[in-house]
């Protein structure tokens, strides 16, 4: 399902596949002076599992996850999500594999302009469904983060605790095969948070494979898993 | 919060990963609950309403329009001046020959050029009559030597007839009277560099001293170089103005990119291909780069018009007011006028392709 093996990643490294990148070596002269935030990362999550994401802040957890959603390509190393290599992938194979898998960000990223309805409409209409079959699912999903009532407000107009459950649910619309979610918490009280976490865990037991990075012991203690432990780009304790 | 928390435990039915039930949400859903909310947002959610704003991308679009309108006026405006003036009897050009019926100038004893007075039609002592025998040798000198040359496309001497004709408001029938020669020239009016009346003139001193080329037509035959001239500068300027208008549509995208930039990302992350966002901009460029230049367009008829009307009498058009007004709407050129706004509206749309899908390649 993801599958990483001798992974580096050096911010500023073109971002083509590995087989078409010419020039290489001139190109590096100026990005090999910057230091690799990820080294030597090996590890194989399972379908359907779920895993903890974690280290203190400026650890990489953030850059791993960029790396698992096609954000980024690894400067060295293989990395495999869903069954595709990324470093040496075309182009034009990500977008397709993009959108079978949901992202919640630490900050949300929601479309300001656009309602809660919109903001989660948005990945189905990139998919090509038809309006008259995506308004069911939409509403299904708002009901279930318990956003039923705000369809109509702009992100601008809702609290952070709403802001992150639209961010989620447009997220998992599509139901992904692979939910990732940074610091889903972060901006969370602690009842809001427990919440996100029954919604993210629920997806996992319908079967999406799902990490969540965090800095937060005391959520990891509400939901034991497995655990990718993060130091200085460095995989301290696999498990 | 403790609605919400009701309902941990009641996750929807198809939402296991994966697995897509084919008619889509559960029965208890009723389709019409939303109200269309946002109908008018959900397209475009890159908010390129504002970023790509209705004012100054169709204003720039339109004055380019103006000027293409008026480079395609001017191109119109010259090709039927240089048509006029090349193919009329204007562009005939006229050459008299004294006695014409003596015998070719020995090329030692010729006056080249003859001074002044030799130039005059009365001056030849021994004149031709208009009962006369046939003109004869001078003349076909003279007819043979302008035929010679490259850029004289015909050369056929004024029949009597045809000179009586002329003469007679003048001279009356006084048959008596000495006359020239006559001769008719065309010039080939694709040739560059038409012929000056001097250099015709000095070619003929040899054969035909005295010879008299009249050179209204000469001037005609310039003009229509200018013409020509004009109308490619014309084309030029219609090119450049194509060049600039796309050069501001790139700038304006590349501006409506970043301004978006993070909703491109997000776009970006959520599947979309450069196609998909790439279509979002350059549709919204079709639409405002067709409206301004649809404005140019419409700017610029009143404009030829008034500038056709101008040209009419030159054109061998009625001065007229009202027929003049008439002729000059019809000689407008409507179809590249017509073909104004959706030309721009392409190029924008091309130019909008081309600048966001060299923009998104950095990304991965
Ligand atoms: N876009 C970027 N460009 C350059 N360096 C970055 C970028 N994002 C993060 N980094 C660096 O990578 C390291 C890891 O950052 P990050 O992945 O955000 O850590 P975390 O999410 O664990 O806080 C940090 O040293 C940070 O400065
Ligand atoms: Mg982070």
């Amino acid at each position: 399902m993801v599958r990483f093996s001798e992974v580096g990643l050096r911010y500023g490294a073109p971002q083509r596949p590995l087989g078409a990148r010419r020039g290489e070596a001139a190109r590096q002269a100026g990005a090999a002076t910057r230091p690799e935030v990820l080294r030597d990362l090996s590890f194989t999550l399972p379908a359907g599992s779920f895993t903890w994401l974690l280290g203190a802040s400026g650890a990489g957890k953030s850059s791993l996850l960029r790396l698992m959603q096609l954000a980024l390509r690894p400067t060295r190393g293989t990395v495999e999500v869903l069954g595709l290599d990324i470093g040496g992938a075309r182009r034009w194979q990500l977008p397709h594999l993009r959108r079978r898998i949901g992202v919640v960000f630490q900050d949300f990223r929601l479309l300001p302009h656009l309602t809660a309805f919109d903001n989660v409409a948005l990945p189905l209409r990139l998919a090509g469904r038809p309006e008259g079959q995506l308004r069911a699912d939409v509403l299904e999903m708002l009901r279930w983060v318990g956003l039923d009532s705000r369809l109509h407000a702009l992100p601008p107009e809702m609290s952070g605790g709403e802001q992150q459950r639209v961010a989620i649910a447009r997220a998992v619309v599509t139901r992904p095969a692979l939910l990732l979610a940074d610091e889903p918490t972060g901006n969370l009280d602690a009842p809001q948070a427990r919440r996100v976490l029954a919604l993210v865990g629920e997806m996992n037991r319908l079967g999406t494979t799902v990490v969540v990075a965090t800095h937060s012991q005391e959520l990891v203690a509400r939901q034991p898993a497995p655990a990718l432990r993060l130091e200085g780009g460095r995989l301290v304790g696999d498990r | 919060m403790s609605a919400i928390a009701d309902r941990d435990a009641a996750p929807p039915a198809g939402l296991a990963a994966e697995t897509r039930p084919a008619g889509g949400g559960p029965a208890g859903t009723p389709p019409g609950t939303a109200s269309r909310p946002g109908r008018r947002r959900d397209r475009d959610p890159l908010g390129l309403r504002r970023a790509l704003s209705d004012r100054l991308l169709p204003g720039l679009v339109a004055a380019m329009a103006l000027l293409a309108a008026l480079a395609l006026g001017g191109a119109r405006g010259a090709a039927t001046l240089a048509a006029r003036w090349q193919t009329g009897a204007a562009a005939a050009v006229l050459v008299q020959v004294p006695e014409p019926a003596a015998p070719a100038a020995p090329a030692e004893g010729a006056p080249a050029g003859g001074p002044p007075a030799a130039r005059r039609l009365d001056a030849p002592p021994a004149a031709r009559r208009l009962d006369g025998p046939p003109a004869a040798r001078r003349l076909d000198a003279a007819l043979a030597a302008l035929r010679s040359i490259p850029s004289v496309s015909e050369a056929r001497p004024m029949d009597d007839a045809r000179m009586q004709a002329l003469l007679r408001p003048w001279l009356g029938d006084a048959a008596d009277l000495p006359l020239p020669g006559v001769i008719e020239l065309r010039l080939d009016p694709d040739a560059a560099l038409p012929e000056g009346a001097d250099s015709l003139e000095a070619r003929l001193a040899a054969v035909a001293p005295g010879a008299l080329v009249e050179s209204h037509g000469l001037w005609v035959a310039r003009l229509g170089a200018l013409a020509r001239s004009l109308q490619a500068v014309s084309l030029a300027a219609l090119l450049l103005v194509a060049g600039v208008a796309a050069a501001v549509v790139a700038v304006a995208t590349r501006a409506g990119l970043i301004a978006r930039r993070e909703a491109i990302g997000v776009l970006h992350t959520l599947g979309a291909t450069d196609g998909d966002i790439a279509r979002r901009f350059a549709r919204r460029v079709f639409a405002l780069a067709g409206a301004g230049a649809l404005m140019g367009a419409a700017l610029a008829v009143p404009l030829l018009a008034g500038l056709a009307g101008l040209a009419a009498p030159l054109l061998g058009g009625a001065a007229g007011a009202g027929s003049g007004i008439g002729w000059a709407w019809a000689g407008l050129p409507w179809a590249e006028l017509v073909a104004l706004p959706p030309l721009a509206a392409l190029i924008g749309w091309a130019t909008a392709q081309l600048t966001v899908r060299r923009w998104l390649r950095r990304l991965p």
